[in-house]
């Protein structure tokens, strides 16, 4: 009997999971396991409930994308009492949710990835985190305190709530933008172009130079990607059609409503993490590395990837340099950060955008909703991944019937495949430190979790 | 010498992590004065030791202790126990944490159905509930004094930050905190003008009335606007900043939920929610869904389990 490796809790991540890594008698790996450690069950819990009340009761699904869920959950909600949001509403919707994805990023980037960059993989665990780049380097990390501190307060300021969010209705917004709100927002949303623009700059000379190797190699392995587009096939994130790419690069693309026909959900004993599959590959579910079968991933990569083309200038640039030097479909499992950063540029350019709309600042918020029996499939693109909530209502419109598939769920079969890809490469004859294990846990961070 | 700060999230959302990290500028500042020994989110302690070959889940000692989230499963008990043991002043974060929680919504069916429901969705394999390397769920959602002897709650769902940073330092420093007591209702700017016409809470959808370019002090208490508005019976502390301005939900223009819990910690926000309803004159069989008015506080006994006839709404 060999020995387990267990690395618990796994740490900057959203969530509890454990790594245990299974190493025979020589000490190589045997297997490796990413074991999700906690379920709520909101599925049970949101029965019963008018469905006007759901989006801001799931949003407590997750602290660090809450707007992800709320927004998600009204589309559902808007389907169930077959209400068609006005314009503004949507806009308003949207440009919350795309504001809430920057802060998302620099929070990921800055405060949970970068000590493993920044102060490098092997460095002592006592300083490897914010704290460390604080004293380490202060004036970059007094900056993005600032950065990631006036993004969350422009949501607050125009919103109420920046974290559980209520603004945000069945038919549309629960208050409209004055003008000069719009003002303060997008001198504030300039500013942040700025600090997106450093931070890709930064990350692509500076950070991501020194780690080719692990960027290349690190937890990578070959799947599909899950992303959502426009009818151009661009990048879009609050709505869209949803497109899954096969390794090979084939494409399919398939209304949300559809998603039942097209992705299943696989289970095992050992997490309570589920694993979806693309069950329209009609090869069904498996984990190998060599030859995994209906595995995709989400999240920024997968976006990228399937995406072929972005709408804002910049960022347009930064996936034209990233195409080139990666291909499409780029599967290095570290990129994920390098992604994630292109899309910081992206959401960016797209608040601007929205804000510079003369009909963000309409009247018209809210559509006439009356509660009644119907069924609702809300998407977006949460900053971990396709986020899809489908609910079915009474008569009296409160829900009897919900599924969720949260954007992080998509990418729990790759995060085990990546943790063992990493185990058994880095572990060989009973080998290893602190720092090394560190690397295998780099491998799940990637994906933000 | 440093003090000390070790946090752990238990049945959580992190949205408290976000809110700690909220404290933004205020945070490098104290920072300078404290060192934190444990916090997931942001640092690489582990509970078996650095290179996972521990056999007891250990977790260092602190002088404050934080802990979100309520208690759900055979870990969270363990990672509670250890928590108490360790840190010298226990501190309950939020709602899940004080009183359950959102999720402790559950409790009207048990943890068991939750999780029997999760893994029979129309998108899911036939399958079992995972029962290996996992830890078994509790019956259900507990507050974490059900628990454990907890010394001081910190309410909010999340809680506000500028909270979190007058807890802290108050507990450098020595003094007791500024905790507010009052409710979201007396620190609520819209205008009440008495008891009204209304006699019927209506659902939220429809927008509240306002003049959307006038401020918030120039709209009418939403109670009052026919909506259910939990501030009565809710602490206050939501509003943004140390306090100043309206309360958060009121400011988006939406009425109060409940989420820092209820203002007597003992409370009962469903049942005193009816009262002060009734005691408006209007009438309590008008909420649709009377349950979820405990939707942040159903630990301690108080959301039971539905009677096994299936119902729905009320």
């Amino acid at each position: 009997m060999g020995k387990v490796i267990n690395i618990q809790p796994v740490t900057r991540i959203e969530g509890h999971a454990r790594i245990a890594i299974h190493l025979d008698d020589n000490g190589n790996v045997n297997d490796a396991f990413l074991h999700i450690m906690s379920l709520r069950g909101f599925e049970k819990f949101i029965e019963g409930r008018p469905a006007e009340e759901v989006p801001r009761i799931v949003n407590r699904i997750c602290g660090i994308c809450p707007w992800m869920h709320h927004l998600a959950s009204n589309k559902a909600v808007d389907g169930c009492f077959d209400v068609i949001p006005t314009p503004t509403g949507h806009k308003l919707r949207e440009m919350c949710q795309i504001m809430a994805h920057i802060n998302d990023k620099i929070l990921h980037f800055f405060f949970l990835a970068a000590p493993d960059f920044v102060l490098g993989p092997d460095s002592d665990y006592s300083v490897r985190n914010v704290i460390g780049i604080v004293k380490e380097a202060p004036d970059l990390a007094a900056r993005v305190v600032k950065m990631r501190q006036l993004g969350q307060m422009m949501l607050e300021r125009f919103a109420g709530k920046a974290i559980h969010p209520v603004a945000g209705v069945v038919g549309g917004f629960a208050k409209p933008m004055t003008e000069e709100e719009r003002k303060g927002l997008l001198e504030d949303t300039r500013t942040l172009l700025d600090f997106a623009l450093f931070s890709m700059d930064y990350a692509r000379n500076s950070v991501f130079p020194k780690y080719e190797d692990i960027i290349a190699k690190l937890g990578t392995i070959t799947t599909g990607f899950l992303g959502t587009v426009d009818e151009m096939g661009s990048l879009q994130l609050y709505d869209g059609d949803l497109r899954l790419m096969k390794a090979d690069g084939t494409m399919t693309d398939f209304p949300v409503s559809a998603y039942d026909q097209y992705l299943s959900e696989h289970v095992e004993s050992w997490t309570y993490g589920k694993m979806p599959y693309a069950k329209c590959w009609g090869e069904g579910f498996s984990m190998d590395l060599d030859t995994p079968k209906g595995v995709y991933r989400a999240n920024t990569l997968a976006r990228i990837n399937v995406a072929d083309q972005i709408s804002t200038p910049h960022a347009q640039e930064e996936l034209e340099v990233f195409r080139e030097k990666f291909g499409r479909p780029a599967q290095g499992t570290l990129l994920y950060h390098w992604a994630r950063l292109i899309e910081l540029v992206y959401v960016c350019e797209r608040t601007i955008e929205l804000l510079e709309q003369d009909d963000i600042t309409g009247a018209d918020i809210r559509a006439m909703v009356e509660p009644k029996a119907g069924r609702g499939i809300g998407a977006v693109e949460a900053p971990r991944g396709t986020l899809i909530h489908d609910y079915t209502t009474d008569e009296n419109g409160c829900i009897i019937k919900a599924n969720m598939i949260v954007g992080t769920t998509h990418n729990i079969a790759p995060m085990n495949m990546s943790v063992k890809e990493a185990a058994v490469s880095l572990i060989h004859d009973g080998v290893y430190d602190e720092g090394l294990l560190n690397k295998v846990e780099m491998a799940v961070r990637a994906y933000d979790p | 010498m440093a003090i000390r700060i070790a946090e752990e999230w238990l049945h959580s959302c992190s949205g408290c992590e976000i809110a700690i990290l909220n404290t933004g500028e205020a945070l490098l500042e104290l920072l300078n004065k404290v060192n934190f020994v444990h916090i997931p989110i942001l640092i690489d302690h582990k509970y078996y030791g650095q290179l996972g070959d521990g056999e007891e889940l250990t977790i260092p000692e602190a002088e404050i202790g934080l802990i979100s989230g309520g208690v759900a499963n055979e870990e969270h008990i363990e990672v509670l126990l250890e928590m108490r043991k360790k840190c010298k002043v226990l501190i309950a974060l939020g709602p899940c944490a004080t009183h359950g929680g959102l999720p402790s919504l559950i409790n009207l069916w048990g943890m068991e159905e939750g999780l029997k429901e999760y893994y029979s969705t129309p998108t899911t394999d036939i399958c079992t509930v995972p029962d290996e390397i996992v830890p078994r769920p509790l019956d259900h959602v507990y507050a974490v004094d059900e628990k454990v002897e907890v010394d001081m709650l910190l309410p909010g769902c999340p809680p506000n930050p500028a909270l979190i940073i007058e807890v802290l330092t108050a507990l450098i420093e020595g003094r007791d905190p500024a905790i507010p007591a009052k409710s979201v209702c007396d620190t609520c700017p819209t205008q009440r003008e008495g008891k009204g016409g209304v006699t019927k809470v209506r659902r939220f959808v429809q927008n509240a009335q306002y003049d959307p370019d006038k401020p918030i002090e120039e709209m009418r208490c939403l109670l009052e606007q026919g909506l259910l508005c939990m501030g009565p019976v809710t602490v206050a502390g939501c509003a943004s900043g140390a306090g100043r301005g309206a309360p958060s939900c009121i400011s988006a223009r939406v009425p109060c939920r409940g989420c820092f819990g209820p203002v007597r910690r003992e409370g009962n926000q469903m049942l005193d929610m009816m009262n002060a309803l009734a005691s408006n004159g209007i009438d309590y069989k008008s909420v649709v869904d009377r349950r979820s008015l405990l939707r942040f506080s159903g630990s301690h006994g108080l959301q039971r389990k539905l009677p096994v006839r299936k119902t729905t709404g009320e």
